[in-house]
């Protein structure tokens, strides 16, 4: 009888795991000893960084999006039909129309997604890009906007951390290139008393800010947003007023994980090394879903996921555990519509990033498309 | 009765030990506490600055061989 590994979760975590296990199992897979099976929400894989480049028309959506079948290796039977109960005790899914799926292994990528509606006035004053529906709003404020006061405003906790750095650059050239900058002034908000959580893009970002004469408010956790009188009000006290609102929203996991008892706000508790659910030895977390302090990135899901096939693997193949995961992650930063830089760090070693290179942008711009090599677990 | 949440924020760079708190108690009930551990020492001087200028209430601060505990409870 077959081994079942479910993978619920068609993102990068989800699809690189289960790529990356048809790598490691051909064997295992073509005699019928292992099967594995995705669950997801929607047909569609859509390269999430992408989102970025919307609002200032520098990536056309349909290089967002291929069809997830494509993504993933053909001997993973998809089927989209989003899970709607996980019962790690009998080791079923259970998904919304009905079906169940039993696992010996079970993988959960549900992922992260924004809460505009958990702060009052959000949905109706701000703007966005963490979904295509946002970004394409914001293009279109953007292209009407024609000076005023900006906010961007960074909620707890978020994914992509160093997005809303970027936004906030290519913003100003935005505006520059358009011939508003001169009547406009952007104001930055991080919850937090500096101007990022990594303290070292902190400590840059503080001089690149004085050069471009961009404002900043820290310690600015957002309490409620007026859309009338167009101002945004911070749990400290602080209230500011905007023309043009753009928020990274506070973020929780997937209802499915709230609804199956898995965690609080739809994050799963997970052991940081392992990535096995805590108190179980066949239930791994991977990418946003985790609990884990670190940060909400494709790296980070990335590096996880490979953690998890070579494990996955090995316990099926061997019955050994092959290595934990080591806190890797890795993050190009935008610095300009022309510059970047990257920083990289784990559980034991401090980001350290270097100066802003127009080498280093170009490697975005082509990782923007090798992203799908990377999905399919090539690279 | 109110119940106490505990991160293990050791060695965690970014979204650091504060982000997590303010995380956190989004997800707690009032009367709750968060104790976090750090191996950030800002963490012994930025948390209890945030928590003073929201309102919550510190309920202890210890370091330990280089690991501060930080409770916080959830005020309001």
């Amino acid at each position: 009888m077959a081994k079942k590994v479910l993978i619920v979760g068609g993102g990068l975590a989800g699809t690189i795991v289960a790529n990356g296990l048809c790598r490691q199992l051909r064997e295992e897979i073509s005699s019928g000893s292992v099967a594995i099976t995705m669950i997801g929400a929607t047909d569609k894989h859509m390269y999430q960084p992408g989102l970025l480049y919307v609002p200032f028309g520098k990536m056309r959506e349909a290089d967002l999006f291929r069809d997830q079948r494509k993504v993933l290796d053909r001997r993973v039977p998809y089927i989209v039909d989003p899970a709607k109960n996980i019962d790690v005790e009998k080791n079923v899914v259970t998904t919304e129309s009905g079906k169940t799926f039993s696992y010996d292994y079970l993988v959960i990528a549900t992922g992260s997604r924004i809460r505009p509606d958990n702060i009052p006035g959000m949905t109706e004053g701000g703007h966005w890009f963490y979904d295509l529906e946002g970004a394409r709003k914001m293009r279109d404020a953007l292209a009407a906007f024609e000076g005023g006061k900006i906010v961007v405003n960074v909620n707890a906790p978020h994914k992509c951390p160093v997005a809303p750095l970027e936004i906030t650059f290519m913003l100003r050239e935005y505006l520059r290139d358009k011939g508003v900058l001169d009547k406009s002034e952007i104001t930055y908000t991080y919850p937090v008393g500096r101007l990022h959580a990594l303290e070292p893009v902190a400590h840059w970002t503080v001089p690149e800010f004085e050069k471009y004469g961009i404002k900043s408010e820290t310690f600015f956790n957002t309490k409620e947003v007026d859309p009338k009188a167009k101002t945004i009000t911070s749990e400290e006290g602080v209230t500011l007023p905007y023309d043009l609102l753009v928020t990274i929203p506070p973020h929780s996991g997937q209802q499915v994980i709230t609804d199956s008892d898995l965690g609080a706000g739809g994050w799963v508790p997970t052991v940081k090394n392992t990535l096995l659910k805590e108190g179980s030895d066949n239930v791994f977390i991977v990418g946003d879903t985790t609990n884990i302090p670190i940060s909400k990135a494709g790296s980070t899901a990335h590096f996880e996921a490979d953690t998890i096939v070579d494990n996955l693997s090995s316990l099926l193949k061997e019955e050994r555990w092959a290595r934990d995961y080591d806190g890797k992650v890795f993050c190009f930063v935008e610095t300009g519509m022309s510059t970047g830089t990257y920083v990289w760090f784990n559980y034991t070693t401090p980001p350290n990033p270097g100066p802003p290179s127009q080498m280093i942008h170009w490697f975005k711009l082509a990782y923007n498309r090798l992203y799908w090599l990377s999905a399919r677990g090539l690279l | 009765m109110s119940e106490r949440t505990k991160i293990d924020a050791r060695g965690a760079f970014c979204p650091g030990p504060l982000m997590e708190l303010i995380a956190a108690l989004k997800l707690v009930e009032i009367g709750d506490e968060i104790e976090v551990l750090s191996t950030d020492k800002g963490s012994a001087k930025d948390i209890p600055e945030w928590v003073a200028k929201v309102r919550h209430e510190m309920v202890s601060s210890n370091e330990e061989n280089g690991v501060w505990s930080i409770v916080v409870r959830k005020a309001k």
